[in-house]
């Protein structure tokens, strides 16, 4: 029995949806509904259930049982180009732009301007040049080619695409995760057009501020089950973690250990350059230190990691590991016996780990040499068994739930497999290690963890160096926090010197002057930049 | 016996499945079909692409391919002729393998470090040697003959009538095998053709190895050549061309993904017995060239679509 | 910003983005000046319509090429296809004008056929299209071994004197007529259709082009059989260069590897989404240019395939270049 659209019936309902992979249930009897005219956030850990239902949202996927209802009608979606037609428009966390084709292709894809199956060029780019200035991005050429932009701009160029589509429910999956500050206000102001315009805008972001900025609605998730929806401000953050995780947690970041005297340099970075990314950076991490490197995304901190493992051509400058100076050539020199540095890097589907190899090749992976076996043809085979032994050792550190090891590590969940390139790395027992952007994408349990061990790698003496956009992690995690702007070593704070405001407004190169009245407790800092 | 199934790829499976087909249909049309003697002969022709296959399995596995298979083989079989020419017997065979050896370094060197695509650079390489013996030939059949130990190896038999060529080939399998299951080397060539920037980032040394693979395989072509001259009692013209397809299909046809990262050396061997069967069968059925041609392409494309998703597309 | 100044960014940033064609365009020019100019003969109509007539055979098969490589794959049939079609047109292309008419049309539906076999076995059947094509080119040259056991037949020789020679007073060599009519009435329609873009979007990014509703099946399958036509136009035209059809091995094998040489010397990368078939075209012309000058400097015979293997090397190894100038490594890997 179908409804009669109303005005207040919901723009897009789903009924007790469920949705089944295999054996997993990805999401189990969920009602939900979204709105016109208001920006629904969806929260959950990884693996609650918020892509799926997103994929489900956008046709991309079917579900296996429940009821879809658009506008009080009962639809199903045989694929994306049905929802796309229904004014479904998702915008995913992995870009849907071909690098290679114009700006004008690929805003124009879905349904070039044309006739009989040609593209009309001119009324492709006409249509491109509105839809940029749209989104405030009016000084990109829409006949350059993609791969030319930044990350930043190429989301933008995304975000214009969806808009150009005329859609009526808007999905954003951690659309903002690279975007530049000044960009981010842009989308905002974007989205807040947009509700005034009667669009549904669906949200999916692990930012809490972002969240509390924007959303009217927030709808949790957790192990596939909708749990709660809630009007904004309704609840506070501990309690929507709470939520989240579904226990308790006070404590997020273990204990930093007090100091009396600086610790001896592990590494030591001096005056590092390389091409127009990195000038003159000097920086040095004690023994047993965890330091930070904040700033806004694209300062230059992922060339500095890079650079520092030997990924990168052309670099000048000095390192010093333990008082003694090092070439790093290569990955191969920074694992080697002198060195021990280890680099747990970005995109982990694609640098960190071999996704069709099983759980146990891919923790060995860094260090087979060190189980060969012995005696007359020493170093020629792999003893097995040892291997074996040592990596279900790291296993169970780590608390990897992984059912069988020789699985592939492509089936594990994103915080699992994140724990995997760092068991890898711990297999090589390395004295430094660098970490980018090691927590992204990742859910707030297995971060917690994963705090816990830098820290416990960090008392057995280790040196960590680590970039994050979070400045949370910042404060919880890091004895000392350096700032970098332009590819320079902008500001460095340590101890009570590290907070939101030292780091946000450094990040901005700006200098803070707090305000007069005492801004509220949980929420986000008012700052107005005074340059 | 439930695990030991669990570890054999469904491909391999087929294959051999469909190895005991041919045998069948075979011994349908002759009697002598499945005789020890015609069995015996088989694989010893299959010996020579089975040493082809072999070198061309880790390049496949690394998620590259050598197309400088046609013009390698000649190389091995042509300068280990004249080798023994110049300089002696005993140089023919070291020196035959020690050419397909420094071409197959030059193919690695330009995939792995000028990062030119491997089935264009082989290409190129191929037309190469293919130059340089026609100026080492002068154009005209080559005049040099076999050592007595090329024909001895490529022909005779030595140990309960099976064929020498068989050992080598043995030999080089196990040793294949050894390295493929056994050796870091083996586990890094399997994580490259899966994903060579995560291995790299791993601190793996991805350009050696990428040079140890091709130069692997230029031997093997080589080895190849030598033999098959001995077989021959000299060297030819265009001998290899013959052995480039059949070599990538019995890699494939074995459950090696053409992409790489994926395959067992056991498929390949497979694959080798199952095309060395498929062209005897052929021959003996006096099929026209024309047929031959065509049933041979319908067998590997068929049996690919059989195989399933382990042959498909990702994604 | 002014209209005057938009225009000349957009022509900068063209002529950027066509770094590879301008380069192989100017290269095909100064090779082909110095081998006119060394020429006993000279600028003649004989020299110059032999040279055209061997370079569109190339190009066409080059051109032929270009389409699957712009999708991410290859066709390593293309040779087969051409020599298939080649033994086809000396068989059925000959007799009244009305036959000969209809066998032109079968030529080239048999060559679309080829390639929309190939085609239909790499999406239906999502095989990879190297070890695809390598199948399909043994069946394909089966095929013309059936038709044409041993070298012969005929063509129509009125027709294939035309298209061998010059029109417009002896000016202009018709195979090169020919070659722009395939430009103008197959390349740049599927240029600019929505098809044709989205074989440049699957050859950029498969998964994105999905994404945007890019219909993967239907694009793949008429970059393939729009590939298989052009081989069958080329073999129509070899069959009217050598007035009969040879199932010749050599003879496919040797133009499939210099439509790969060709396809990559004129700019389109192999990795696909980016390239065109005009700059194949140009690397057909040079790579044909390369040839008339060693037979023009009077390089030994003897000297001549080392040399031109060395040649295809070292072309192929320019865009190698990149290399040496890349300052994170990550980027060398794909």
């Amino acid at each position: 029995m179908t409804d009669q659209p109303t005005i207040e019936s919901p723009f897009w309902q789903m009924q007790g949806i469920t949705k089944r992979y295999g054996g997993v249930l990805a999401l189990d009897d969920v009602d939900f509904t979204c709105q016109r005219g208001e920006i629904h956030a969806v929260l959950g850990e990884n693996g609650a259930g918020k892509s799926t239902l997103i994929k489900i949202t956008a046709g991309v996927v079917a579900p296996s049982a429940g009821r879809l209802v658009l506008e009080g009608r009962d639809i199903a979606f045989a694929g994306p180009q049905e929802a796309d037609k229904a004014g479904i428009v998702c915008i995913f966390q992995e870009l849907s732009l071909m690098p290679d084709l114009s700006v004008a292709d690929n805003i124009c894809m879905t349904a070039p301007p044309g006739r009989f199956g040609f593209i009309n060029p001119r009324a492709q780019r006409r249509r491109a040049e509105a839809l940029l200035a749209r989104v405030g991005c009016a000084d990109v050429n829409p006949l350059e080619q993609v791969k030319n932009l930044s990350l930043s701009r190429r989301q933008m160029v995304e975000i214009a695409k969806a808009l150009g589509r005329n859609p009526r429910l808007l999905i954003l999956d951690e659309a903002t995760s690279a975007l530049t500050a000044g960009d981010v206000e842009k989308v905002y102001g974007i989205l807040r057009d947009l509700r005034r315009d009667g669009l549904a805008i669906l949200y999916i972001s692990h930012r809490m501020h972002e969240i509390a900025e924007l959303a009217d609605t927030c709808s949790v998730f957790r192990n596939g089950r909708h749990i709660e929806t809630f009007e904004k401000g309704a609840r506070s953050d501990n309690e929507i973690v709470r939520l989240m995780i579904g226990r308790e947690y006070t404590q997020v970041y273990p204990p930093k250990p007090q100091r009396e005297a600086p610790p001896a340099p592990a590494l030591a970075i001096k005056n590092l350059s390389w091409s127009n990314r990195l000038n003159d950076v000097s920086l040095t991490v004690g023994k047993g230190e965890i330091v930070g490197l904040g700033g806004l995304d694209g300062q230059g901190q992922r060339e500095l990691l890079l650079a520092l493992f030997g990924v990168l051509r052309g670099v000048s400058g000095r390192v010093e590991i333990d008082g003694r100076p090092a070439r790093i050539a290569s990955p191969g020199a920074a694992k080697s016996e002198r060195v021990r540095m280890a680099l747990i890097p970005e995109d982990r589907k694609s640098e960190g780990l071999l996704l069709p190899m099983s759980v146990r090749d891919n923790i060995a992976m860094a260090s087979i040499g060190r189980f060969t076996t012995k005696g007359l043809l020493g170093g020629l085979f792999i003893d097995r068994a040892r291997q074996d032994a040592k990596v279900d050792d790291v296993i169970k550190r780590l608390a990897i739930k992984c059912g069988d090891p020789d699985s592939p590590v492509g089936t594990l969940s994103g915080g699992n497999q994140q724990k995997v390139v760092i068991a890898k790395w711990l297999m090589t027992e390395a004295r430094v290690i660098l970490l980018n952007a090691p927590t992204r994408g990742i859910d707030v349990g297995t971060k917690q963890e994963i705090y816990q061990l830098l820290r416990e790698l960090a008392d057995a003496g280790t040196a960590i160096l680590f970039y994050t956009t979070d400045y949370d992690e910042l404060i919880g995690c890091c004895d000392r926090v350096s700032i970098m702007y332009d590819g320079a070593i902008l500001r460095e704070l340590a101890g009570d010197a590290i907070n939101e405001e030292q780091i946000v407004a450094s990040a901005l190169n700006i200098d803070f002057r707090p305000l007069p009245a005492e801004p509220e407790p949980g929420s986000p800092p008012c700052l107005e930049a005074r340059a | 016996m439930q695990a030991l199934l669990k570890r054999v790829d469904k491909p391999v499976v087929i294959a051999f499945g469909f190895i005991v087909v041919l045998l069948l249909a075979g011994s349908l049309y002759s009697s002598s079909f499945l005789s020890a003697n015609y069995l015996l002969q088989q694989l010893q022709v299959a010996a020579f692409l089975g040493l082809i296959a072999s070198g061309v399995m880790l390049v496949i596995l690394l998620g590259h391919i050598d197309l400088s298979i046609p013009w390698l083989v000649t190389v091995g079989g042509m300068m280990s002729t004249a080798a023994a020419g110049w300089w002696g017997p005993e140089w023919a065979i070291p020196f035959g393998v020690f050419c397909g050896l420094v071409f197959g370094i030059i193919n690695g060197l330009g995939v792995a470090i000028l990062r030119v695509p491997s089935m264009i650079f082989t290409l190129g390489i191929n037309a190469v040697a293919q130059g340089v013996m026609v100026l080492h030939t002068g154009g005209f059949a080559p005049q040099d003959s076999a050592t007595p130990l090329m024909r001895w190896l490529a022909v005779d038999r030595l140990v309960l009538g099976i064929p020498n060529a068989v050992f080598i080939w043995a030999l080089l399998g196990i040793a294949i095998v050894v390295i493929l299951k056994r050796t870091p080397l083996g586990r890094y060539i399997y994580a490259i053709g899966n994903r060579e920037g995560a291995t790299y980032l791993s601190g793996v040394n991805t350009r050696l190895i990428i040079v140890c693979c091709f130069a692997i395989s230029g031997m093997c072509s080589a080895l190849a050549g030598v033999l098959l001259a001995g077989y021959s009692s000299k060297g030819y013209q265009a001998m290899g061309d013959p052995y480039l397809l059949p070599a990538i299909a019995a890699v494939v046809l074995g459950g090696t993904h053409i992409l790489g990262g994926r395959g067992t050396y056991l498929g390949t061997v497979a694959g080798v017995v199952l095309i060395s069967l498929l062209a005897s069968i052929l021959s003996v059925m006096q099929m026209p060239e024309a047929g031959r041609q065509i049933i041979y392409g319908g067998v590997i494309v068929g049996m690919l679509l059989v195989y399933g998703r382990g042959q498909r597309v990702l994604g | 910003m002014s209209i005057a100044t938009t225009t000349l960014t957009d022509w900068k940033l063209r002529a950027g983005q066509s770094q590879g064609l301008l380069i192989a365009v100017a290269v095909f020019v100064a090779m082909f000046t110095l081998y006119i100019t060394n020429h006993p003969a000279g600028l003649t109509v004989p020299v110059v319509t032999t040279a055209a007539n061997k370079a569109v055979l190339l190009a066409l098969v080059a051109m032929a090429q270009t389409l699957p490589v712009l999708t991410g794959g290859l066709d390593l049939s293309v040779g087969m296809i051409f020599v298939m079609t080649n033994c086809l047109a000396s068989a059925i292309v000959g007799g009244e004008p009305w036959q000969v008419a209809l066998g032109i049309v079968g030529v080239l539906l048999a060559g679309a056929l080829a390639g929309f076999v190939n085609g239909a076995i790499v999406v239906y059947g999502r095989l990879q299209p190297i070890i695809t094509t390598l199948a399909t080119g043994a069946i394909y040259y089966g095929f013309a071994l059936l038709i044409r056991p041993v070298p012969g037949g005929n063509v129509d020789g009125d027709l294939a004197d035309f298209m061998t020679y010059t029109v417009f007073g002896e000016t202009v060599p018709t195979s090169l007529l020919a070659l722009l009519a395939a430009v103008l009435i197959i390349w740049l329609p599927f240029r600019h259709s929505v098809i044709g873009r989205g074989c440049y979007a699957i050859g950029s990014a498969e998964g994105a082009a999905y994404m945007s509703g890019v219909a993967i099946g239907r694009s793949k399958l008429a970059a393939y059989t729009l590939s298989g036509l052009l081989a069958g136009l080329a073999g129509l035209m070899l069959t009217f260069v050598t007035y009969s059809g040879e199932a010749s091995a050599p003879i496919g094998g040797t133009y499939t590897l210099n439509s790969i040489a060709a396809v990559v010397i004129g700019g389109t990368s192999l990795y696909g989404g980016a390239g065109g078939a005009i700059g194949s075209i140009f690397g057909a012309f040079i790579l044909r240019t390369i040839d008339d000058l060693l037979f023009v400097f009077d390089l030994p015979p003897l000297w001549q395939p080392l040399f031109q293997g060395v040649v295809l090397l070292g072309a192929v190894s320019l865009g190698a270049a990149r290399v040496f100038r890349v300052k994170n490594r990550l980027e060398l890997f794909n």
